[in-house]
């Protein structure tokens, strides 16, 4: 009953907006739009019509879900500072870390998905329909803990609304494990996700311990990043309060975060340049090129260059404080990542192939197309999501006859 | 031409979804509410979705099932490619362990192999062309060096002078990274050593394409092209038997023919006899002649896949 009330008005909120809201719903629908018609040449033909072959076999689709693994498990990690500094909205800081998490997470199965072969055959990866290869298969155990991780996600963040939405604060008892769990199983995820890469004793350039702590460090990065565009919007646009030291510190987290992420992309540029052995082939063709292949050495060197200055504007408080700085490093930080964790880490990986052979790879029309579509989805999802979580944190969108105080000022632990 | 062209083709062209026997009312309930759902993402009838999905793993089919599994597509294709079309389950043959014994020496690098292979297995001839033998010409200056390797070589004559030949398939190995991956099981090691692929049930995620080390196994990139008065009747549910689009396949050291007691078709073509095969578990096989006379090695050994594929120098 209760729930059906608070879906309608759910529902309600989604299409209930000023002009920017409905014209940003509707480039993101056009995205959509763009995607299933790349999508649909893609279903048609197959995955030729993609610029993956036998040599590189998984290129651009799952570079992004890679990357997008990365953004879900960081959105929810920032509960750590949250409470660690106290900030005032904390669980707003929740809410919206999992509605990000939720969409990152919709589009990184949309992204497993359009690369799949045989999509008509998902089912086969479920336990019971299915036949999951566990304990063995990577794949089948990264499938698994992102279906629950997103599930974990999904509850919490109704149950907080649902309650709010009626006026009631959360139940403690169920939330508060609920949120101490999410954080080791974002680890979880995207500890998995590198081992699926690392795992691959085929390829030297992923078989590395290395990669798994290289990938919690830049998604340590990539999220936030994300989170402090969407801060400084919220609270312009909405009447949600987020201080400015809060903002300041998560930018000051993203700055170690990228040291780190840089020392680790050192000391293994170190180790392949010094001992120079065969395997050095797949980071001289990532950073120099191989003979006339170089067509990642751009893309390569520019990721760099975005970490780098990120890097610096933030570690300076300076740069920090202010916000044209402070947003300009966002982007930049987003984008290294974003090249780092996609491309320049798939493609090194099958380049040359496992029998030496180059294959240069560059993604097709289609899959730029059905890559927009995803991230239309996914900015979609993330768009309604807020829009209706926060009149509801706010205390403005209630059931009838409920308390319309805040969500952040009734309870004062 | 633009791809919306090309749109209103997509619904229509839905290949294979015809095929499908109308399922039981029941059945059909049960798997309604996921068969909507990918019906929805394929645009493909429900019918054929719904037996798509009541598919069990090989494993897990019983024997009635398997017949009747077998002769529908011995139906499907026989019709499909106007001739009568075998696909038999042959298990593997008790007290065999096969392994393949390639003398470098030897190999002159014409590629009778690859092509035979493909004839024999019922390869996409082209777009996408699949070819399960990929030969590498190498520089003896160099020795066997996959940094200066290339398979795209085409003179007049081989073998070209300064080079020699390296073919490459499935070696079969006996810790196969390629099954370890597979998430849903649809690969695996028999027990004569032959890793094999159910095709009807790879969901075509290309984990194992990236796992193997040895560049052996082709994806479907786009529906398999094999020309009908090429198709070779003669099949195997886990071997030669046609394939669909958007899965992967590899050498299955033909055993459609091996396990009926033949002689894999690149070992039967090879002109200058460097292909040998046989029975690890009986000693006077070839291939134990084999490793007994020569010193044998394996691709890749520090990988440890230990694959049950020999290359040796005979002279
Ligand atoms: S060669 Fe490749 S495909 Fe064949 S068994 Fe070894 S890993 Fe698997
Ligand atoms: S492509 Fe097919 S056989 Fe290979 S890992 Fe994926 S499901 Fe298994």
């Amino acid at each position: 009953m209760g729930i059906l009330e608070f879906l309608k008005g759910a529902a309600r909120q989604v299409v209930t907006g000023g002009k920017a809201y409905k014209a940003w719903v509707a480039v993101l629908v056009g995205m959509m739009v763009i995607g299933l018609v790349g999508y649909a040449n893609q279903w048609q033909g197959g995955l030729i019509a993609t610029n993956m072959r036998d040599q590189v076999t998984w290129a651009f689709y799952i570079g992004n879900f890679t990357f997008l693994v990365g953004v879900a498990a960081a959105a929810v990690l920032l509960v750590v500072p949250a409470y660690v500094y106290h900030w005032k909205p904390i669980k707003e800081v929740v809410v919206l870390g999992e509605l990000l998490a939720i969409s990152a997470l919709t589009m990184c199965l949309t992204f497993i998905l359009v690369d799949m072969g045989r999509p008509d055959r998902l089912t086969h990866i479920m336990p019971g329909p299915g036949n999951p290869n566990w304990p063995d298969s990577m794949l089948s155990w990264d499938a698994l803990v992102l279906n629950l991780y997103l599930m974990l996600n999904l509850v919490v963040v109704v149950h907080i609304l649902y309650r709010a939405y009626r006026g009631q604060d959360y139940a403690k008892w169920f939330v508060v494990p609920l949120v101490l769990f999410s954080i080791p199983a974002a680890v979880g995820i995207h500890t998995v996700t590198a081992f699926l890469y690392a795992g691959m004793a085929a390829r030297p350039y992923w078989n590395a311990g290395i990669l798994a702590p290289k990938f919690i460090a830049s998604a340590f990065c990539s999220g936030p990043a994300v989170m402090i565009i969407l801060f400084q919007i919220l609270r312009k646009t909405t009447a949600i309060e987020i201080k400015d030291e809060a903002i300041q510190k998560v930018a000051e987290l993203m700055a170690y975060a990228m040291f780190f992420n840089l020392f680790l992309l050192g000391a293994e540029i170190f180790k392949e340049y010094y001992s120079h052995t065969e395997h050095l082939l797949y980071t001289q063709y990532l950073w120099q090129g191989i003979g006339t292949h170089k067509a990642l050495v751009p893309y390569a060197w520019f990721s760099l260059a975005c970490s780098v200055t990120a890097f610096l504007i933030f570690v300076t408080p300076a740069g920090r404080k202010n916000w044209t700085t402070l947003n300009i490093g966002a982007v930049l930080i987003f984008s290294g990542v974003y090249i780092e964790k996609g491309m320049g880490l798939v493609i090194p990986g099958m380049t040359p192939d496992t029998l030496g052979e180059i294959y240069e790879y560059q993604p097709s029309a289609t899959e730029w197309m059905v890559a927009v579509g995803v991230f239309g989805m996914g900015g979609l999802v993330f768009t309604t999501l807020v829009n209706v979580a926060v009149p509801i944190m706010m205390g403005t969108l209630r059931a009838k006859g409920a308390s319309t105080v805040p969500m952040g000022a009734e309870a004062t632990h | 031409m633009s791809q919306h062209d090309r749109l209103p083709i997509v619904q229509d062209a839905a290949e294979g979804c015809e095929a499908a026997a109308p399922p039981s009312r029941r059945d059909f309930l049960r798997t309604a509410a996921a068969g909507a759902v990918i019906a929805a993402v394929s645009g493909c009838k429900p019918d054929a979705v719904v037996e798509e999905l009541q598919r069990r793993h090989l494993t897990e089919l019983s024997k009635d099932r398997l017949q009747e599994m077998l002769g529908k597509l011995e139906k499907k294709w026989s019709a499909e490619y106007g001739k009568d079309v075998k696909v038999g389950l042959r298990p593997p043959m008790p007290g065999v362990n096969f392994a393949y014994g390639l003398d470098l020496s030897r190999c002159i690098g014409c590629r009778r192999c690859v092509y035979a292979c493909v004839k024999e297995n019922n390869q996409s001839r082209k777009n996408p062309q699949i070819q399960w033998i990929r030969v590498l010409q190498m520089d003896k200056e160099r020795g066997v060096s996959l940094e200066h390797a290339t398979p795209y070589y085409n003179p007049e004559k081989v073998p070209e002078p300064g080079h020699f030949y390296m073919p490459v398939q499935c070696q079969q190995c006996r810790h196969p990274p390629c099954t370890k991956v597979c998430p849903v099981k649809a690969t695996w090691k028999e027990p004569d050593g032959i890793v094999v692929i159910d095709y009807d049930w790879c969901i075509g995620c290309r984990c194992c394409t990236a796992a193997c080390p040895y560049g052996a196994r082709k994806f479907n990139w786009a529906e398999p092209k094999l020309p009908a008065a090429e198709m070779n009747p003669v099949t195997d549910y886990l071997g030669n038997r046609p394939r669909p689009m958007g899965v992967v396949e590899k050498c299955t050291f033909c055993l459609q023919r091996t396990r009926t007691g033949r002689y894999p078709a690149c070992v039967e073509i090879c002109p200058v006899g460097a292909r040998k095969f046989g029975n690890l578990l009986d000693p006077e096989s070839e291939i134990r002649q084999v490793m007994d006379r020569k010193r044998v090695f394996v691709f890749k050994e520090e990988l440890a896949t230990e694959p049950q594929f020999y290359y040796f120098y005979a002279t």
